[in-house]
């Protein structure tokens, strides 16, 4: 695949106030590359994503993206408690003026593919944590976007939800290669979904070190117990407790 | 045939069982404080016959004699329903007023910074008035009629909406309104899809509050200006200067159920449109 940058940070820095939250962050993610970004806490990965975004902006250096579409998933699944889960899926089709039956068709197809089909007319309220998170996915699938944030979503969930939801994940990855930025505390979730996996250090934040990851899509959670896959997820977790 | 005949009774008798068990219930939450009414009257009629000796009997007379004199005594009746009705036309179109006015007021509050800053302490300073102190000067100003009660009405219940609206509007989640952002989403878009949906809960809250202010408000506004069409606190006045305590109890009686009524109404409305997906109006629908 030919290297086709998606994004590129060009010696970012930002600051708020006497605080340098992000120092010398120099990178880029190509189309189609999945990357995990780990890091001990308030690293400055939240910040990374609001940039890459364009909600914020940096104070100094250059961020380029050939792309506008961008989805963002949060950490929390942030859906409106008074819409049902399929208006809750329609909203950024509305913010894009997409017309009204071209949105609700493209909301009950990626509410299939989430497999919640059959929760369209729920509140978010009749719902459970997971299905919560899902309906979060469907929302941001539904403008089809290039370059997917991912903000830690599903570092609330318990166990058996969380790994559920990682194959489904790398079952829409491997059906569409969208571009990806994947924040997580979980070295094991880091290693499993991504392509590449970057260690963030703290104060200020930058890369520390990166490993890529060589097993095809879509992966077998059973790939999670080679000695391969063991062997990475080894030296990511010392690189974190260097950069610690 | 047999079949579905069957499964139909199978499928009866646990419905049967759930309407038997939620009877239970309803008689389990309401049992006790009808029992606390007993209690009640029983207390009342012990005052009435065993405390107050026969020519003080009047200053609390027994609970069948104000019934029979309050509620079965037709130019009584016709006086008090007279008032209600005008206490509560002067509550709604007070509440209804601070409603337009208290919920534009937090709408451009949640607008700009500035504006809240220069508006909050006004609105803050508006509650902590001694309304009691402000009547004789807005009969001075708009006269003793229904505008200068509806005007005290205003005033009462103006606080709770306009707080309540505020948070409400306020309290939309910061990542939503990041989606916002980044979809270029209009000021106008962003208010109407998620600033206000948000803040219906707390909007409601705030309408039952100031309603049962606005009652309040009505009968003091009433109680004072003294003139015009008399309401439930000109009757007051009227009942006591006249020690006529059966028509008085009666008429204390209809201020507190119209209090109820519209506590009870604007619950029932909150529930209605927000129940189905705020948790805390949907508990409020199980009481």
């Amino acid at each position: 695949m030919a290297a086709n940058p998606l994004i590129t940070f060009t010696d970012v820095s930002v600051r708020f106030g006497h605080i340098t939250a992000i120092n010398a962050f120099t990178h880029s993610v190509d189309s189609g590359e999945f990357v995990s970004l780990v890091g001990p806490s308030g690293c400055g990965k939240s910040t990374v994503l609001r940039l890459a975004s364009g909600l914020i902006q940096p104070t100094t250096g250059d961020i380029e993206r050939s792309t506008d579409n961008v989805g963002y998933v949060f950490q929390d699944p942030t859906l409106m408690p008074w819409r049902t889960v399929r208006k809750n899926v329609e909203l950024l089709g509305e913010l894009e003026d997409i017309d009204p039956g071209e949105r609700r068709q493209r909301a009950d197809e990626v509410l299939e593919l989430v497999g919640l089909s059959d929760f369209a007319n729920h509140y978010p309220l009749q719902l459970s944590g997971g299905m919560k998170m899902r309906a979060s996915l469907a929302r941001s699938l539904l403008l089809e976007p290039d370059l997917f944030l991912f903000d830690e979503p599903f570092g609330a969930l318990d166990q058996i939800s969380r790994a559920r939801l990682n194959d489904e994940l790398i079952a829409l990855y491997a059906d569409r290669r969208f571009g990806s930025i994947f924040v997580t505390h979980s070295v094991d979730e880091a290693v499993y979904l991504a392509t590449r996996v970057l260690v963030m250090c703290s104060r200020p934040g930058k890369i520390v070190a990166e490993f890529s990851v060589p097993f095809d899509y879509p992966r077998d959670p059973s790939i999670r117990y080679s000695p391969e896959f063991t062997k990475i997820a080894g030296s990511v977790a010392e690189a974190l407790e260097e950069a610690s | 045939m047999t079949g579905s005949m069957e499964a139909g009774m199978i499928d009866s008798s646990p419905e049967e069982l759930s309407r038997y068990a939620r009877l239970k219930t309803q008689f389990r939450i309401g049992l006790p404080p009808v029992l606390v009414f007993f209690v009640f009257l029983g207390l009342w009629y012990v005052v009435t016959y065993f405390v107050l000796s026969a020519d003080r009997r009047w200053l609390l007379p027994p609970p069948h004699q104000v019934v029979a004199e309050g509620f079965f005594v037709g130019s009584t009746v016709t006086e008090i329903l007279n008032g209600l009705w005008q206490s509560t036309k002067v509550a709604l179109m007070g509440l209804g007023l601070a409603f337009l006015f208290g919920f534009s007021m937090a709408l451009a509050m949640s607008q700009a910074k500035w504006i809240e800053r220069s508006l909050y302490p006004w609105a803050v300073a508006s509650q902590t008035v001694p309304i009691l102190a402000l009547v004789p000067m807005i009969g001075f100003w708009f006269g003793f009629g229904v505008l200068a009660r509806v005007i005290v009405c205003f005033i009462i219940s103006l606080f709770p909406i306009i707080i309540n609206s505020l948070t409400g509007l306020l309290s939309a989640d910061r990542e939503l309104h990041s989606l916002f952002t980044l979809h270029n989403a209009s000021r106008w878009r962003r208010a109407t899809r998620l600033q206000i949906p948000a803040a219906l809960p707390h909007i409601f809250t705030g309408l039952r509050t100031a309603a049962g202010l606005s009652v309040i408000g009505a009968i003091v506004g009433d109680f004072f200006f003294g003139r015009g069409e008399p309401g439930l606190g000109l009757l007051l006045d009227k009942y006591a200067s006249r020690l006529q305590s059966e028509e008085l109890f009666t008429t204390v009686f209809v201020a507190c159920l119209l209090g109820i009524a519209v506590f009870w109404g604007f619950g029932y409305l909150g529930r209605r449109t927000v129940g189905d997906w705020d948790p805390y109006w949907a508990e409020e629908g199980l009481t």
